[in-house]
């Protein structure tokens, strides 16, 4: 049975890990790498580096930091953050990422989801759909959330997939940062509205918000960054909680 | 040891050289015929579409070399697909080593097959050490049909062949180099072949 995914997202700035804290055996949790060696080894399945670095300096420190992540991780990974080009796709994949997430460049000119699509694969383009419920309808935001668009979450979604997307990162602007769990309905509107998988984003605080997502969504996998970096649940611990609530995850040993 | 990877047009050939890497072994990417064919070991990895990986290939002659390669070779996810008979993928004729066929799968699920899934039904030495039901890291839209040859199987959608084995050719549909420890195990098998 294909497992449900846990992905911690680590934010990056100038090459350091933005949030998070020492933990044990972990002399610097700055440094990214070793932030990802962390997640790897307690279970975690993939990996997701947002990089909200804004200076002009960004792509080379990027490339550098997914050269050195390539060499030491073992699990997949995915880098976003201001990918604009098929060049700065190249310039990732190239250095070791294994898919590359777009967001406001792909509102901007939708046929870049295919150009990256042909030129490298479906596999490796993650759509990232910043979503905001506006009293009416889900609406899309670009800019890190600053804009809103035209664009209704559902239609944008659709069309991502029709020009090749391979997974839709989607998170929920009302539910980033409140820790009270992912935005279930939209979530599980998008992922029965597309045949690609969907990976749900914000609101995790708590084990529970795991489990009442893959119980009442088709959500492939749940991302989360503050609750893993604060060690306030540890991935192994929420993987053994899951399983014991017969919620499909990959647990090693 | 020399352990050659196959260049070609199809990408995440620097996933499976940092894989060989941190096992502490050394490699060399190449698509010159003397370095592969003198090679100890061959690795044949691959993501992207079967028609034009297949066209590169015998643009290159690179076809002819790999069915005539004589020490254990490794095909990875495309490349255990291109070592089959047909792929339906851009109606393609593949490399005939495996008889089997690679088929689309049908959209009754989400489709890439994309994450963690498990292997049973482990007979190789490439499994040793692995054991039954140990989840590795698929991503594939289209599938090896079960046959004979196939040393592990999964199941997504359909039951599909996860791992072949003919004489000195092997090969898998899941991506050992991510698939962390268990991967790393399995790719350790095969150098240690």
């Amino acid at each position: 049975m294909l497992k449900k995914r846990i992905i911690p997202c680590l934010d990056i700035k100038d090459g350091r890990t933005v949030k998070g804290i020492n933990f044990v055996g972990i002399r610097d949790a700055g440094d990214p790498i070793e932030l990802a060696k962390k997640y790897a080894e307690d279970g975690a399945d993939e990996l997701v580096f947002l990089d909200i670095t804004a200076t002009v300096e960004k792509r080379k420190t990027l490339v550098d930091l997914v050269e050195k992540v390539a060499a030491e991780i073992n699990i997949p990974f995915t880098v976003g953050g201001g990918i604009n080009s098929l060049e700065d796709v190249e310039a990732v994949i190239k250095a070791g990422a294994d898919k590359v997430s777009i967001n406001s460049a792909a509102v901007k000119r939708p046929e870049l989801i295919r150009e990256i699509a042909e030129q490298f694969g479906s596999q490796c383009v993650v759509l990232a759909i910043d979503t905001k419920f506006n009293g009416l309808e889900w609406k899309v935001f670009v800019k890190g959330g600053r804009e809103e668009t035209a664009l209704e979450t559902i239609d944008w979604a659709k069309q991502g997939e029709s020009l090749g997307a391979g997974e839709i990162l989607l998170t929920s602007m009302n539910n980033d940062g409140t820790k009270n769990g992912f935005a279930l309905d939209i979530t599980n509107e998008v992922a029965k509205s597309i045949n690609i998988p969907v990976i749900a984003s914000g609101g995790a605080g708590a084990k529970e918000d795991f489990k009442n997502l893959f119980q009442n969504t088709e959500a492939g996998a749940g991302l989360a960054a503050s609750i893993f970096h604060y060690g306030e649940i540890p991935v192994p611990e929420l993987k053994n909680y899951l399983l014991n609530e017969n919620i499909p995850v990959r647990y090693e040993n | 040891m020399v352990l050659a990877i196959i260049k070609y047009n199809a990408g995440n050939i620097k996933s499976v050289e940092n894989a060989v890497k941190r096992l502490g072994f050394d490699c060399v990417v190449s698509d010159d015929f003397d370095v592969i064919r003198s090679a100890d070991k061959v690795i044949f990895p691959g993501v992207g579409e079967a028609s034009s990986a297949m066209k590169y290939l015998c643009r290159k002659g690179l076809d002819k070399l790999i069915i005539s390669l004589k020490q254990p070779v490794l095909g990875i996810c495309l490349g255990q697909q291109l070592m089959c008979k047909f792929s339906q993928e851009g109606d393609t004729e593949c490399l005939g080593i495996f008889d089997c066929e690679v088929k689309e799968f049908p959209a009754e699920d989400k489709v890439p097959h994309m994450g963690w899934n498990e292997i049973t039904g482990l007979e190789s030495e490439l499994f040793q050490n692995v054991k039954e039901n140990s989840d590795v890291y698929f991503v594939h839209s289209y599938y090896c049909e079960p046959t004979k040859e196939q040393v592990a199987s999964c199941n997504y959608i359909k039951p599909f062949a996860a791992a072949m084995n003919k004489d000195n050719f092997y090969a898998c549909q899941f991506h050992p180099e991510k698939s962390a420890g268990i991967g790393e195990q399995i790719l350790k098998n095969f150098l240690e072949l």
